[in-house]
C-alpha cells in the first residue's frame, strides 16, 4: 500500500508539473486523456461497478453539453451556473431511463440495447427539433474569459479535467470502500443472491445509473465549453459512447483506475499511430494503416488481458 | 393526410426494404443466439461481402444473383475462419471481451478496406435495375422483388435446416443449453466457429441483394446494423423466425413512418418500437422468456 | 610519425574561396527554411475520400510550387506539408492543430466537415496562425470575428443566391415550365442551412416549395421519399445532400419513374465525372450549383487531364484546395517571410487571382473571399457542362427534361 502510495503521489505531481514543461500538444493529450477518464469512469460506475453494460452512455454526454449549452445561447445563463443545471439534467434522465428499464427487468443484452435505443431516439430528435437548432449545431461565442467559462490558455482546460478526473477517482475509491459501492457489486456478481440478501436490487442499480448519468452530463459540459460547438452527431452518437465502454473495460471495468490507464493506453496509441501514417507522404493514403494497427492492438490488448490492465497493477478488491 | 394508395405503396416498398433486413437481422440473431455476443463486426462483414460481389462483378461481369452461391460460401469460410482463428481464441470465453474483440475486428477490417480499395463509393450496374412492377401507387423495381423473395426463400432454407438437420439441431442444442451440449458430445467450439460462419454467410447473401440497388463503401455496412439491433430485440434475441418477421415488420413501420412524420422524425419510429418492445415485451415476438 | 596530409585544395585555392564566401553571401547560403503547412483533413472514416481528395489536391500544389522554385521573396524556400488525419472528431483535429504548431507550422489548410473546421481555427487562433479553409459550407466558420480564418470558396449563401438566379434564366428561358418544387437535403448542418435559404428564396423566383424532406446520412433507401414526391408532383426537386445519399436518391427516382420537369440541386456531393460517366441515364439532364473549376482556365484543363491520367477524379476538394496552396504561396510571396502578422496581413490584404477557379481577384471580407462563385451545371451526354453564368458557359440548358414513357 506505501509504495502504491508513493507511486500515486508521483503521477500526481507529474501530472501537475506536465503542463508547465511540455509543448502545447502534449497538454492538448493530457486534456483528452483526463476527459476521457472522468467520463470513462462514469461509465464504470452504471457498468463496472454495478455491472450493467451500456451502449448508449452518449445520451447522458449529451444531455449535459445541450442542456448547458441552450441556457447559455438561449436563456443567456452563466455558463458556470449552466454547468449544475447541466449535472442534474443528466442525472434526471438517468433516473428516468433507469426506473424505465429496471422496472422492466431489463439485464444484459437487453439493458445495453435499450440504452443504445435512447441515445439514437435522442440523436434523432436533437437533429429535428428547432430548440436544439436541429442539424446546424450550435456554437457557443467564443468569449474567453474564465467567468464564461472559457479559456484563453489551454492549461486551465488541463488542470480542471485533471480536477474532474481526479474527483472521479475519489467517487471510485469511495465505492470501493462504502456500504453502497458493496451492494453495487453485490448486484453485479449475483443479483439473486443480491436480493436474497436484502439489498434492493431495482433501487441501487437506479442510484448507479442516476450517478453515473450525472457525472456523464458534467463532462458533455466540459466538452462543449472546450471545442465551443456541438451537434446531433457529436452529443449523442454512437462514437462517444463506444469511447466511454472502451476505455473502461480495456482500463479494467470495476476498478479505480480503470477508465484512466484505458484513456491513457487508447489515447496513447490513437496518436501514435496517426503520426506514424503521417511521416510517410510519399506513400499515398496509406493513413488507414494507423486505424488497422490501433484495432490490431486493441484486439491484442483484449485477448492478452482479459480482465483488463488495472488487473495488472493491482489485486482484485473483493467485498465479503 | 396521405391517402391509402400511398400507404399501400409505402407498405410494399416497406416489404421490400425489411427483405434485406431480414438476412442482415437472422445471421446477427443466430450469432447472438448461439453464441450470446453480439457481434460488433456484422456491419463491417457486410460490406466485405459487398466489396467481394463488386469485385466479382468488375472484374469478371458476373451479375450479383448468379455470384450468390460463391460469395455465401466465401462468406461462410471467412466468418467460420475469424472465429476460430481470432475470435474464439482470443476471447478466453468471455462474453463482454468478445464484445471488444469484435470492435476491434470491425475497425480493422474497415480501415483494411479503406487502404486496399479506396474511399470512393462503387455501384454495381444491372440491365434490370431500371425493370420494375408496378401496382396502384407503388413502383416496385425488379431488384428489390427479386431481394424480397430471395431473401425470404434463404430465410426458409436456412430455418429448414436448423430444423431437420443434424448440424442444425445441434446448433439448436448449443444455443438452448451450452453446458448440456458439451456433456453428450457435441463439439460446442465448433458449433460456435459454424454458427458464426453461418451469420456472415446470412451477410453474403444480403450483400448480393442489395448490390443491384445500393452502393458499396468502407463504411457502408453500418447503416443496416442498427436496423439490425432492433429487429433481432423485436423478434426475440435467439429467435430466427422472430428475426424474419421482425424485418418485416421493421421495414413497414420505418416506411409508414418515414410517410407520416416525414423522413427524419420517422427513423425515431425504430428507435420508439425498440424501446417499447424492451419495456413492454423483451423477449420480443417470439423469443423465450428469460 | 611522419604525418604528411595532402590538403586537397591550395593554399591559394582555399584563401580566393574564403573570400567569395565573404564577398558573395547568397552563393554559400544554405537552403532557406522551409515553410511547414498543416494539412487537417477526415482521411479515414466516413468521410475518407473527400478528405484524401482534399490532401491530394493540397500536397500536388505544394510539389508543383515546390519544383517551380519555391517561395521566390524568400529565398527560394519550399513548402512542406504536414500531414494530418481528423478522424471526423473535433478533438483529433484540434489536438492535430496542436502537434503542428510545436512542429513550427505557419498556417493551416482544411478541414472538410465544418464542425471541425470551426473548432480547429479556433485552437490556431491562439496562436494567431493563419487557418486557411478549402472546403467547409458552414457560415459558422467566417463569422466568429477571428482574424485567422480565410476561406476562398463562396459561402452556401453566395452559391444559393448565384444559383437561384441562374434557376430564374433557366427557367423563364424555357417558358416557365418550373412552378413547384421539393427540396430533399442532408439533417445536417450543410443540408439544413441550404434548404432553410431556399425555402426563403424561390417563392421570389415565383416557384411555391410544396415540401422539405430531411433525411439522415445514411439512408438505407429512399422508395419512400420517391414515392412522396410524386404524390406531390412538383416539377422541380431540390437536393443538398452528400455524395452517397445524393447519387441514390437520383437512381432511385430514375428507376421509379418520377416525371419531373428537372433536377436542381445546391453543392450536390454526387454530382461529379464518376457519377456521369457510371450512370448516365440516370444523370442525364441533372443540373448542380457547384464549386467547379474554370473550363476556360488551360491551367484548370491541364490539372485535370494530370489527375485523370493517374485514374483519379478532378473534384472539387482536390481543385479548391489545390487553389488555396497556390493563395497562401502568393501570400507568402508578398509578405516575405512566414511571420505570422506579416502572412496575415498579406492574406487579409490578397488580392490573388485563383486560376483555376472562375473567381475575380480575391477580396476578403472578415475572412470571407468576396471574389468567389459557384457555376451551375448540366449533365449532357454523359458529361459535365457549364450552363451558367454566360461567360463560362459550354452548352445550353436543357430544361424542361423529357419525360419518361
Amino acid at each position: 500500500m506505501r509504495r502504491q502510495g508513493l507511486l500515486l503521489a508521483l503521477a500526481l505531481a507529474a501530472a501537475i508539473v506536465l503542463p508547465l514543461v511540455a509543448p502545447g500538444y502534449l497538454v492538448e493529450v493530457g486534456v483528452l486523456v483526463f476527459f476521457l477518464a472522468f467520463i470513462g469512469q462514469s461509465w464504470n460506475i452504471s457498468g463496472g461497478f454495478a455491472g450493467q453494460t451500456s451502449f448508449g452512455h452518449a445520451v447522458f454526454f449529451g444531455t449535459g453539453a445541450y442542456t448547458s449549452t441552450i441556457l447559455q445561447i438561449t436563456f443567456g445563463w452563466n455558463a458556470w451556473l449552466a454547468w449544475p443545471a447541466a449535472v442534474v439534467a443528466g442525472a434526471i434522465v438517468g433516473w428516468i431511463i433507469a426506473i424505465l428499464s429496471f422496472r422492466a427487468g431489463l439485464r444484459g443484452s437487453y439493458f445495453a440495447l435499450i440504452t443504445l435505443a435512447f441515445a439514437e431516439a435522442f440523436r434523432i430528435l436533437a437533429n429535428s427539433v428547432s430548440f436544439t437548432h436541429a442539424g446546424l449545431g450550435m456554437l457557443i461565442k467564443a468569449d474567453p474569459r474564465p467567468a464564461n467559462f472559457q479559456f484563453r490558455d489551454p492549461i486551465w482546460f488541463y488542470y480542471l479535467a485533471l480536477a474532474l478526473c481526479i474527483v472521479s477517482l475519489l467517487i471510485a475509491w469511495q465505492l470501493t470502500r462504502d456500504r453502497f459501492g458493496a451492494r453495487l457489486v453485490g448486484v453485479r456478481e449475483n443479483e439473486d443472491a443480491a436480493r436474497a440478501l436484502g439489498i434492493d436490487v431495482f433501487a441501487e442499480k437506479v442510484k448507479a445509473l442516476t450517478l453515473s448519468g450525472a457525472i456523464a452530463a458534467a463532462g458533455g459540459t466540459f466538452y462543449a465549453q472546450k471545442y465551443l460547438y456541438i451537434d446531433p452527431n457529436i452529443a449523442f452518437g454512437v462514437d462517444k459512447s463506444i469511447e466511454m465502454l472502451l476505455v473502461t473495460m480495456v482500463g479494467g471495468a470495476g476498478t479505480i483506475f480503470g477508465p484512466l490507464l484505458g484513456a491513457l493506453t487508447l489515447t496513447g496509441v490513437n496518436e501514435a499511430t496517426r503520426a506514424l501514417a503521417s511521416i510517410v507522404p510519399a506513400l499515398k493514403n496509406v493513413q488507414p494503416l494507423s486505424l488497422i494497427v490501433y484495432g490490431v492492438m486493441l484486439i491484442l490488448i483484449v485477448g492478452r488481458l482479459p480482465d483488463g490492465l488495472a488487473r495488472l497493477f493491482h489485486r482484485v478488491q473483493r467485498h465479503a | 393526410m396521405l391517402d391509402p394508395g400511398i400507404l399501400f405503396a409505402g407498405v410494399l416498398n416497406g416489404l421490400m426494404a425489411g427483405g434485406i433486413y431480414v438476412l442482415v437481422a437472422v445471421g446477427l440473431t443466430l450469432i447472438y443466439g448461439v453464441l450470446h455476443i453480439i457481434n460488433f463486426a456484422h456491419g463491417s462483414l457486410l460490406m466485405l461481402a459487398m466489396y467481394a460481389v463488386f469485385f466479382l462483378w468488375r472484374l469478371s461481369g458476373l451479375d450479383p444473383y448468379a455470384a450468390l452461391p460463391i460469395v455465401i460460401g466465401a462468406a461462410f469460410a471467412f466468418g467460420y475462419l475469424l472465429y476460430r482463428l481470432v475470435i474464439g481464441r482470443l476471447s478466453h470465453g468471455r462474453d463482454e471481451n468478445i464484445l471488444l474483440i469484435t470492435l476491434g475486428v470491425s475497425i480493422v477490417i474497415d480501415n483494411v478496406a479503406l487502404l486496399l480499395f479506396g474511399g470512393n463509393t462503387q455501384t454495381v450496374e444491372t440491365p434490370y435495375a431500371s425493370s420494375f412492377v408496378q401496382l396502384g401507387d407503388a413502383f416496385l423495381p425488379l431488384p428489390k422483388i427479386i431481394s424480397f423473395v430471395a431473401s425470404l426463400l434463404i430465410c426458409a432454407l436456412l430455418g429448414l435446416f436448423l430444423a431437420r438437420s443434424d448440424t442444425g439441431k445441434a446448433i439448436r442444442a448449443v444455443a438452448r443449453e451450452r453446458q448440456g451440449a458439451r456433456l453428450v458430445g457435441i463439439d460446442v467450439d465448433n458449433i460456435f466457429a459454424l454458427s458464426y460462419g453461418i451469420g456472415i454467410a446470412c451477410l453474403g447473401a444480403a450483400a448480393c441483394l442489395l448490390m443491384p440497388t445500393y452502393y458499396v463503401t468502407p463504411s457502408s455496412g453500418h447503416a443496416f446494423v442498427l436496423v439490425a439491433f432492433t429487429i433481432v430485440v423485436l423478434g426475440g434475441m435467439g429467435s430466427f423466425a422472430g428475426a424474419a418477421v421482425g424485418g418485416l415488420i421493421i421495414g413497414v413501420v420505418e416506411s409508414l413512418g418515414g410517410l407520416v412524420l416525414g423522413e427524419q422524425l420517422g427513423q425515431i419510429g425504430i428507435s420508439a418500437i425498440f424501446i417499447l418492445i424492451l419495456l413492454l415485451k423483451p423477449s420480443g415476438l417470439f423469443g423465450v422468456r428469460q | 610519425m611522419n604525418r604528411s596530409i595532402r590538403c586537397p585544395l591550395s593554399r591559394r585555392t582555399f584563401l580566393a574561396g574564403t573570400a567569395l564566401a565573404a564577398g558573395s553571401p547568397t552563393i554559400l547560403r544554405a537552403q532557406p527554411a522551409p515553410v511547414k503547412v498543416g494539412l487537417i483533413h477526415p482521411v479515414t472514416g466516413f468521410v475518407a475520400y473527400n478528405g484524401q481528395q482534399s490532401r491530394l489536391g493540397a500536397t500536388m500544389a505544394i510539389d508543383d510550387l515546390n519544383k517551380a522554385g519555391g517561395i521566390k521573396s524568400m529565398g527560394g524556400a519550399k513548402l512542406e506539408p504536414l500531414l494530418g488525419d481528423s478522424q471526423s472528431k473535433v478533438e483529433v483535429g484540434v489536438s492535430e492543430v496542436e502537434k503542428m504548431h510545436e512542429q513550427g507550422a505557419a498556417a493551416y489548410i482544411g478541414c472538410f466537415q465544418s464542425p471541425v473546421g470551426i473548432a480547429a481555427s479556433q485552437a490556431a487562433a491562439k496562436y494567431n496562425t493563419p487557418f486557411l479553409i478549402d472546403v467547409g459550407a458552414s457560415d459558422l466558420l467566417v463569422t466568429r470575428g477571428l482574424k485567422n480564418v480565410f476561406r476562398l470558396k463562396p459561402g452556401f449563401g453566395v452559391c444559393v443566391d448565384q444559383g437561384i438566379a441562374a434557376l430564374d434564366s433557366i427557367n423563364k428561358a424555357a417558358g416557365s415550365p418550373a412552378k413547384t418544387a421539393v427540396i430533399v437535403h442532408e439533417s445536417g448542418e450543410f443540408g439544413t442551412g441550404t434548404s432553410k435559404l431556399l425555402s426563403g428564396k424561390l417563392p421570389s423566383i415565383g416557384i411555391n416549395v410544396k415540401e422539405v424532406i430531411s433525411h439522415d446520412n445514411p439512408t438505407r433507401n429512399f422508395d419512400n421519399i420517391a414515392l412522396r414526391i410524386r404524390s406531390v408532383a412538383p416539377d422541380l426537386v431540390m437536393m443538398s445532400n452528400y455524395q452517397n445519399e445524393y447519387v441514390l436518391l437520383a437512381r432511385t427516382l430514375y428507376q421509379q419513374k418520377v416525371n419531373l420537369a428537372g433536377f436542381y440541386s445546391f453543392l450536390g456531393g454526387g454530382f461529379n465525372y464518376k457519377f456521369v460517366k457510371e450512370m448516365p441515364d440516370v444523370s442525364q439532364y441533372m443540373m448542380d450549383t457547384n464549386h467547379w473549376f474554370n473550363p476556360k482556365s488551360e491551367k484548370a484543363q491541364a490539372l485535370k487531364k494530370r489527375v485523370e491520367a493517374t485514374k483519379a477524379l478532378f473534384t472539387y476538394e482536390l481543385y479548391l484546395s489545390y487553389s488555396v496552396v497556390m493563395l497562401l504561396a502568393d501570400a507568402l510571396e508578398h509578405a516575405g517571410s512566414a511571420d505570422k502578422e506579416k502572412l496575415l496581413a498579406a492574406l487579409a490584404a490578397s488580392t490573388f487571382k485563383a486560376e483555376l477557379m472562375p473567381y475575380g481577384p480575391t477580396k476578403f471580407v472578415d475572412g470571407q473571399n468576396q471574389g468567389g462563385r459557384a457555376m451551375t451545371l448540366q449533365s449532357l451526354k454523359g458529361d459535365i457542362e457549364v450552363i451558367a453564368p454566360a461567360e463560362f458557359a459550354s452548352a445550353k440548358a436543357v430544361f424542361p427534361r423529357p419525360k419518361f414513357t
